[in-house]
């Protein structure tokens, strides 16, 4: 039994890494006032980038570096489309999972990286890789981001009444533009690690949907960093419950303990709103588009 | 004296519509300017113009007599412009600070902080730095603007139309404080519909219409009925009339109590009884219930104890506003942007929702688009809705004042029995709001009741058979028109 809990404690972290990345870069996103819903792509390409980099024999933490920059580039796309063509943040969220799961299947068929084990990300203390040390520091940094400096004042501004942040002369399009690729590039990176540092390997569904649970999470967390981070561990925590359980071999059928991650979401989701008094937490302007010189 | 801010044949259109046509338009420092005008005449634009959120398309903007690009907000807070826009731009979830700081780039918090507690004490009033914007009421709100760009260092401050939301007696401290800002050398320009604040709280007045600059005077030798012919290039005036047959009661109140929202008193044991052909008059000094009171009567919110009586109906206290509306209750909400319209869809769809709820355009399934189009058209005429381009046009891009009667000329369409009207003059021009007062009457003279609640005394006593005043939540005394101003005004400010 205490062998049961030591190996699932340790295994918490690696889970739990991926989506406290991805939530803390929608929460950047969703801050500026753009509803994303891309999440799952940019996981996607960041995943599929590190893999890549690995197998052309790139060191692990360039490899991550390249899923950074994958994330960043899809995030390009998204804001040439919703801050700057300004078409619906939902359509375009949508649209974007969908070409980057037909995208990341092309490229991968194509270069043949399907199901190749990779080196890896290697553990530095207590059985943890770097990443895992380096999440409450980021974690801190977007806090200090959002909230001390002057960027993050003119980017909660434009989430929150993009109309009041124009007229305080602030360009709300170049705001959401760096919200959102910067927001892809730790979503890039929650991809990446996926693949670098916990799966080591491609296969088309290695995100499986931690995008979309990611997306709840923000909402749970009721876009703070912290509680974000919280829930991350929460979900980390199932997850890493799951591998083990099936390996005791107790008598739990195996989808529904896959299922078990939707579940508390949905909980989770429920629980949010019913508690519901948090009344300032969802960026006010969260999905609202803002154009000078027209009324609405 | 010098031209502070001058603006030169300025002229700009909206997809074709021709907002502003060379309008010229001068600001000097240490005076106040108050540009006057019909709803739509193009006053919030040009001050947009002059502020640098909008661009010009023809003419040129000058300061102390260079002429300048300004290429947006920030540019012009660099320049010394300031504005405070007829809707408030704050960020409702953020501080006060937090508002201030995001107008002031580039200083730290404490500074920010301690020349905004400076000017505060300098224009005497008290703020609270940490409070969130969103639960100030209006009056806070406006001056967390006014310090936003006082703070910034503004030296030409415009405020468009900054008295619409105040009271009377918020209103006059305002004025106390345009004067301060202009003897301490600002150019203030005051977009009002206000005329007595031209008269009396000005140095110089523009009056513009359609678009156009129709003249420049100054106060001396004009008078509120020499202006009003300036304005809408007609005399009006309004007289009280009143009703000459009144019938069973139509509306009754009875010990209405409703919670307030946060910090506010709400409504205690309030109770009255309104005839078919009366206008009944709530006065009160804002933030006294009023809020509350028009919530219960629409139906927006349930009173905890009480009933509201209507006529054949019984206690309909606790049924929602859909069944009090298909049974005759019409609204004109004071707060049209949330309550009155959708800003998003059409102004035939804004017009057509009543009917349509009522059937009058075909039944479940089929909507009749040719039939609510013509009767929007019909509508828009009758109640000279004016800047409708096209009826497909969405109702955002009225005027303040136009979408107001929209607004108006749906909730009459059905011919209720029973009408609220909360402000409903508040930001109309003087013919406009001459025109709503007549509908009020009309709509009383076929036999509807009518229920006004105001905070304009003047509007009160020109348009009520009996009045009551709501004080604290309470409704503490009732009058019989003709009254005398003064109890009436004692009884809105006395602490019993
Ligand atoms: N952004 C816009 N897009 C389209 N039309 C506009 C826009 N802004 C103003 N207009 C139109 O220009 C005209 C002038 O509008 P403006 O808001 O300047 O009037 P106003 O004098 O301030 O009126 P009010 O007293 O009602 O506030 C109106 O007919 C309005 O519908
Ligand atoms: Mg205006």
């Amino acid at each position: 039994m205490s062998d049961f809990l030591l190996n699932w404690l340790i295994n918490i972290p690696g889970f739990a890494a991926p989506f406290a990345l991805a939530a803390l870069g929608l929460i950047i996103t969703e801050r500026a006032g753009v509803l994303n819903l891309g999440a799952e792509g940019f996981m996607l390409v960041g995943a599929l980038a590190g893999v890549g980099a690995m197998l052309n024999g790139s060191a692990p933490l360039l490899a991550l570096g390249g899923s950074v920059v994958a994330g960043m580039l899809l995030g390009l796309l998204f804001a040439v489309m919703v801050a700057s063509l300004r078409i619906n943040h939902v359509i375009s969220g949508l649209a974007l999972v969908f070409f980057a799961q037909a995208l990341v299947s092309f490229i991968a068929s194509a270069e043949r990286w399907n199901n190749k084990a990779i080196a890896g990300l290697e553990p530095v203390f207590l059985g943890q890789d770097v990443v895992i040390f380096a999440v409450p520091l980021l974690t801190l940094a977007v806090l200090w981001l959002l909230n001390k400096t002057r960027f993050g004042l003119s980017l909660r501004a434009v989430g929150e009444n993009p109309g009041a942040a124009d007229a305080a002369g602030i360009d709300v399009t170049a705001m959401r533009f760096a919200a959102i690729v910067i927001g892809a590039g730790l979503i890039g990176l929650a991809g990446g690690y996926l693949t670098v540092a916990v799966a080591r390997i491609w296969v088309d569904t290695v995100v499986g949907g931690r995008g979309w649970i990611a997306i709840a999470l923000v909402i749970f967390a009721r876009w703070h960093p912290w509680r974000a981070v919280l829930g991350a561990v929460l979900f980390g925590c199932i997850e890493a419950l799951i591998p083990r359980i099936a390996a005791t071999g107790a008598d739990v059928p195996r989808y529904f303990l896959q299922m078990t991650p939707y579940l508390a979401t949905l909980g989770v989701m429920i629980w949010a709103a019913l508690r519901g008094s948090d009344r300032w937490a969802q960026p006010a302007a969260l999905g609202q588009h803002h154009i000078r010189e027209e009324r609405d | 004296m010098t031209d502070t801010l001058t603006l030169s044949s300025v002229s700009k259109s909206f997809g074709g519509f021709r907002a502003l046509d060379t309008v010229d338009f001068v600001a000097r420092a240490g005076e106040v300017h108050a540009l006057l005008g019909e709803n739509g005449a193009g006053k919030s634009t040009l001050m947009n113009i002059a502020c640098g959120l909008y661009a010009p398309d023809e003419g040129h903007v000058a300061i102390d007599g260079k002429t300048v690009r300004i290429s947006g907000a920030r540019d012009a807070a660099a320049r010394g412009i300031g504005m405070v826009h007829q809707h408030f731009k704050l960020v409702p979830a953020f501080s006060v600070l937090e508002n201030i700081m995001l107008f002031n780039p580039g200083r730290s918090p404490a500074e920010v902080a301690g020349k905004a507690q400076d000017l505060a004490r300098q224009m005497g009033f008290e703020i609270s730095l940490s409070d969130k914007a969103g639960t100030l009421g209006v009056a806070e709100q406006q001056r967390i603007e006014i310090l936003k760009v006082l703070v910034a260092g503004a030296r030409i401050i415009i405020l468009d139309e900054p008295t619409a939301v105040l009271s009377p007696e918020e209103g006059r401290m305002l004025m106390g404080l345009v004067r301060k800002l202009a003897e301490a050398g600002s150019a203030v320009i005051l977009v009002t519909h206000k005329l007595h604040e031209a008269l009396h709280h000005s140095d110089r007045i523009t009056v513009m219409r359609g678009g156009r600059k129709i003249s420049e005077t100054t106060p001396e030798g004009m008078d509120p009925a020499s202006l009003t012919t300036l304005i809408v290039g007609e005399q009006i005036i309004e007289k009280p009339q009143l009703s000459k047959a009144v019938g069973p009661i139509e509306v009754e109140l009875e010990n209405v109590t409703l919670g307030g929202e946060a910090g506010r008193k709400g409504l205690v044991d309030v109770s009255f009884r309104v005839r078919r052909g009366e206008i009944y008059g709530v006065a009160g000094v804002s933030g006294n219930g009023q809020n509350e009171l028009s919530a219960a009567i629409m139906g927006l919110s349930f009173p905890s104890s009480g009933r509201i009586g209507m006529n054949g109906l019984g206690d309909v206290s606790k049924r929602g506003p859909g069944y009090r509306r298909r049974h005759g209750l019409g609204c004109i909400p004071v707060d049209r942007y949330s309550h009155g319209l959708a800003g998003r869809i059409s102004v035939t769809d804004n017009y057509a929702v009543n009917g349509a709820m009522a059937g009058a355009y075909g039944g479940w399934g089929f909507f009749k688009r040719g039939l609510a189009q013509a009767a929007a058209r019909e509508a828009v005429a009758a109640y000279d809705v004016q800047g409708v381009r096209s009826l497909g046009q969405r109702a955002g891009l009225l005027s303040g004042g136009n979408a107001q009667k929209l607004v108006i000329a749906r909730e009459f369409e059905g011919a209720p029995r029973v009408v609220l009207a909360h402000s409903p003059s508040r930001g109309l021009d003087v013919r406009a709001g001459a025109a709503v007062h007549e509908r009020l009457r009309a709509a009383r003279d076929r036999g509807a009741a009518v229920i006004l609640i105001s905070d304009d005394l003047d509007e009160i006593m020109l348009l009520s058979d009996r009045i009551g005043v709501l004080n604290s939540g309470r409704l503490t005394r009732e009058f019989k028109a003709p009254a005398e101003r003064g109890d009436i005004g004692a009884a809105m400010v006395s602490h019993e």
